[in-house]
């Protein structure tokens, strides 16, 4: 019995001590810069950290879809309408590689969908904003891609391979997406007063809802010390809003639109802006499920997929009765 | 019916005559020519690519990660194989 409780004893430290092991082996590629792979050992907080993360891009990608398909039927031109098209389609490629990547981590696309569906996995807050006029066609491509830009060049190089081979992807086509949303805000802002007054009016709808994408300040951020230890994460959510704001008010200017907030100045000392306090219980209230537009983003979502259900039946009916023709 | 999830398959794209496939990702699809439209509309929406393999995610057989050290290892020790093992004499050239 005594004897027993010992060969226990000293089993349980020498698994404790291998799994330890492969702790900081694994820990000792990913600070040698290495990328892990699908099938490579790694650490199960780690794998559950990249499911959450890319799903939820993915899902972004996916939700985000709306508030500018909303304006595919009323874009001002043949041009501007195929442009938009495009660049919502780009979006649905982007949650597809996404939805890709997750799946190698073994998790079904199906189980992504269905906690979509039900509400379980969270989106990027910026998609529950109404897009109440053509301008916000505009401020989204410029703001809202521009800020995803300033996420995503960081994770072109995450230590987990198949995420930061499709944020290469989503990258490529990202700059196209800001600069036409720029084209639209600099066409309107050389118009008549009526138009310039939209931009401005967009501006100041998605000025703020665009900073909040970074998420929270370092100092409530649960994830972060771990995701950057993975490199998963390169820089702090601050620093990435800090890159924003500096770029984002030059581009303002030469629009002549004015940022909306009256704390913004240059710090001459810092050579950045600093910036007003984020209102962080709007950005609680959008997370949980209370911004002006969450229930009916999920509603459509959910309505697409249901719509479509027959159309996934047939043809898997159909490549079922194909398979069983050629056997025969 | 629909519970049944449509098979993954790995996509490969040639991106212009001259060179190999390459891995792009996966996508899914309830037929080998679906497989391949979907891919076209994912991975080559600005003219990636010339030519386009896709194969179903569960016919691919992969070596295991977790045994590469000594699946590949007798590749390891035979330095011979490499051009630098050799020391060129001062005076010849072109060798
Ligand atoms: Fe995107
Ligand atoms: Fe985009």
């Amino acid at each position: 019995m005594y004897t027993q409780g010992l060969d226990q004893a000293g089993k349980d430290k020498q698994l404790a001590s291998e799994a330890e092991d492969r702790l900081s082996a694994f820990q000792a590629r990913v600070d040698a810069e290495e990328k892990i792979e699908a099938k490579d050992w790694m650490p199960e907080a780690y794998r559950r950290t990249l499911v959450r993360q890319i799903s939820q891009h993915a899902h972004s990608e996916i939700i985000g879809m709306q508030p500018e398909g909303n304006w595919l039927t009323r874009a001002p031109s043949l041009k501007r309408k195929a442009i938009l098209l495009a660049k919502v389609q780009d979006e649905a490629g982007h949650g597809l590689y996404l939805y890709s990547a997750a799946e190698t981590l073994g998790v079904s696309r199906d189980q992504m969908v269905a906690d979509l569906l039900s509400g379980k996995a969270k989106y990027s807050s910026i998609f529950n904003y109404p897009t109440l006029s053509w301008a916000d066609i505009g401020a989204i491509g410029w703001l809202v891609d521009g800020a995803a830009i300033m996420n995503q060049i960081p994770l072109c190089r995450c230590s987990y391979g198949p995420y930061a081979r499709a944020m290469v992807r989503v990258c490529k086509e990202e700059s196209f997406h800001q600069r036409q949303g720029f084209d639209i805000m600099h066409a309107l802002c050389s118009g008549s007063d009526k138009q310039k007054a939209m931009a401005q009016d967009a501006l100041d709808r998605w000025w703020w809802p665009s900073l909040m994408m970074f998420g929270p300040n370092d100092s409530e951020s649960k994830h972060s010390a771990q995701s950057m230890a993975w490199k998963i994460k390169r820089f702090s959510n601050d620093e990435l809003r800090q890159k924003f704001v500096d770029v984002t008010v030059q581009q303002a200017d030469f629009l002549g639109l004015s940022i909306p907030d009256d704390d913004l100045q240059f710090d001459d000392t810092t050579g950045h802006y600093t910036f007003g306090e984020i209102d962080w219980q709007e950005f609680l209230d959008v997370i949980a499920g209370n911004g002006p537009c969450n229930r009916q983003r999920l509603e459509k979502r959910k309505q697409a997929h249901d719509d479509g259900a027959w159309v996934r039946e047939a043809a898997q009916e159909y490549a079922l009765k194909q398979a069983a023709r050629t056997a025969a | 019916m629909s519970k049944q999830e449509w098979p993954l398959y790995e996509v490969f794209i040639r991106s212009k005559a001259g060179l190999s496939h390459r891995h792009a990702g996966s996508v899914h699809a309830a037929d080998d020519q679906m497989a391949l439209d979907n891919a076209r509309d994912t991975y080559t929406r600005r003219s990636e690519g010339v030519s386009l393999w896709v194969v179903r995610s569960d016919r691919i057989v992969a070596s295991d990660p977790a045994e590469s050290a000594a699946f590949f290892e007798p590749a390891e020790d035979k330095i011979y194989r490499h051009p630098t093992f050799y020391d060129i004499p001062d005076g010849v050239e072109n060798l």
